[in-house]
């Protein structure tokens, strides 16, 4: 009796803490990129992730002013410069076949639309796919072309500039059929607390956005960004390698990047973020 | 083999003041409290703030605010301010919320300071790698005490 009395006060005093920081994310503030397109950075949760978010909201919410308004002109925008490496790369020809992306994939505007899609099964059906497979896929299958390092900077400039062509387009992956069973798994770990500080994803990104854990300021651990320009790294980061350094903060031990695991966690955390804008791509401290 | 020369180096260490220490699997918690220190002797306040604000050790100021410590910069919410704590439990419960809270508050965030396991995925550190074997758990017997004994006075 004493102690739910405790407990509760305990809980009390957590909501006022949480509501003194209440400002956060910003509000009514709008994400336009070079005063022209307005993305979609709160929206309602998809059925599948209903019961475990109230509102869908970018990590850009969530940043300071300064880096907010980064993102929100292409001039000012760090990332840009790897865009442009990779609509290069886009057009040099590399590997034993004499071909470049452009010699079977015209312009990199026919990209547009994917990775809102992604991850997704390949085109087998046998394994779900993310966007550095699929390029991979291309460079030593098609182009007779060493892969690329997961988050190594060919590949981070080539999903950058792919991610730009589908800036503004909603995030929607498949959840069904032979996708059901890697959402289900990216569920599962999403749940589940590792390391020595036996912390999940959703302590963190479910139980605590908007309130700071030290100097960091949590939000829902959203992909609608990626590959981010982080300004502590001062290049471009891939989804694996945020997830990486996350579990790692758990004291665990983490996933290699492009391994199953993290392509199952992948997808379902792209499910939390259905219906958010593809940024195209974002700047995160 | 650097890890179990760590760790075998730790072991000594630990032992040294053994005579009354508490190994982690003998501590008892009535109703999430552990009445006994687990050195048997009184902790050291001003080496337990240390331990507290140690991102490797305590790292308490990562989830809670302590206005006692204006000096430590960016303190986080994501647990009640600890102002006052000790107006709220006893010295045992404070004890037994260090060493493992989820003994008080069921299925909490706060990590068991005193506990070697079972992890899922244990990890060496905060290095990513995996760790083979039983991890000495987050703080000593003594750095709990210590951190007891800067908690009990945390009075408003
Ligand atoms: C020799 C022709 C060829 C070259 C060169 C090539 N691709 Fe492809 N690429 C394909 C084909 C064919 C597919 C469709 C595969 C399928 O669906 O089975 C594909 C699929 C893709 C996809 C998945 C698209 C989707 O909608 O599912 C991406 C991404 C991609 N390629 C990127 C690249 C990049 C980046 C390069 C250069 C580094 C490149 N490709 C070079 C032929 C090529
Ligand atoms: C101890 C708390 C903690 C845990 C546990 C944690 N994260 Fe994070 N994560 C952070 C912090 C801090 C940041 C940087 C600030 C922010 O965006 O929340 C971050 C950022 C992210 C981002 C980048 C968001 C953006 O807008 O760029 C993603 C994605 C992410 N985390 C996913 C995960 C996943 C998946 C897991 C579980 C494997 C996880 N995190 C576990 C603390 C955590
Ligand atoms: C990852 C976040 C986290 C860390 C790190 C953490 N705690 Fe906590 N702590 C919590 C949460 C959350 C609660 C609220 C209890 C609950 O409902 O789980 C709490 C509750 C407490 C309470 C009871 C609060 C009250 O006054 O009613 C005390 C005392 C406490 N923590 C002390 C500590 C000390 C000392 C440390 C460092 C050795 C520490 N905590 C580290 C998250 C944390």
């Amino acid at each position: 009796m004493l102690r739910q009395g405790r407990t509760f006060l305990a809980a009390a005093l957590a909501v006022c803490v949480a509501g003194a920081a209440s400002a956060d994310p910003v509000e009514g503030e709008e994400l336009v990129i070079n005063g022209d397109i307005t993305l979609v950075t709160r929206v309602a949760p998809a059925a599948s992730v209903a019961d475990a978010l109230p509102e869908v909201l970018s990590g850009w919410l969530f940043r300071d002013e300064a880096t907010r308004a980064m993102e929100m002109d292409d001039f000012d925008n760090p990332a840009m410069l790897a865009v442009d490496v990779g609509l290069e790369l886009w057009d040099t020809v590399d590997g034993s076949e004499g071909k470049s992306c452009a010699s079977c994939h015209g312009d990199i505007s026919s990209m547009k639309g994917l990775r809102a899609k992604l991850p997704k099964m390949n085109a087998a059906g046998d394994d779900l796919w993310s966007m550095e497979n699929f390029i991979n896929d291309c460079r030593t299958n098609r182009m007779g072309a060493d892969a690329w390092k997961w988050s190594g900077s060919e590949m981070t400039a080539m999903t950058g500039a792919i991610s730009l062509q589908s800036r503004g387009m909603p995030m929607s992956v498949a959840i069904d059929g032979p996708a059901a069973e890697w959402w289900a798994k990216g569920k599962e770990m999403y749940y589940t607390r590792t390391g020595q500080l036996e912390l999940s994803c959703a302590n963190c990104h479910e139980d605590n956005y908007g309130n700071h854990i030290r100097a960091d300021h949590l939000s829902q651990g959203q992909l609608s960004g990626f590959p981010v320009y982080r300004l502590k790294n001062a290049k471009l980061v891939s989804i694996h390698n945020r997830f990486k350094g996350c579990v790692r903060d758990t004291r665990a031990e983490t996933y290699a990047e492009g391994s199953p695991e993290f392509r199952a966690l992948e997808l379902y955390v792209a499910s939390r973020g259905e219906g958010l804008s593809i940024e195209g791509v974002g700047v995160r401290p | 083999m650097k890890q179990q020369m760590m760790l075998g180096a730790a072991l000594v260490l630990a032992a040294l003041p053994a005579m009354a220490e508490t190994p982690v699997a003998e501590v008892k918690y009535v109703d999430g409290a552990i009445a006994e220190s687990l050195t048997g002797a009184p902790g050291d306040a001003a080496a337990g703030a240390k331990v507290m604000t140690n991102r490797g050790q305590g790292n308490c100021v990562a989830c809670h605010v302590i206005s006692a410590m204006p000096d430590v910069p960016f303190q986080g919410n994501i647990g009640p301010t600890l102002d006052g704590a000790a107006d709220r439990w006893t010295e045992a419960e404070l004890r037994g919320i260090v060493a493992d809270a989820k003994h008080t508050f069921e299925g909490s965030m706060m990590p068991s300071f005193y506990k070697t396991g079972p992890y899922i995925r244990q990890g060496d550190g905060y290095t990513g790698k995996g760790f083979e074997g039983t991890l000495p758990p987050i703080l000593t017997a003594e750095q709990v005490e210590d951190v007891v004994a800067y908690l009990v006075t945390l009075k408003e």
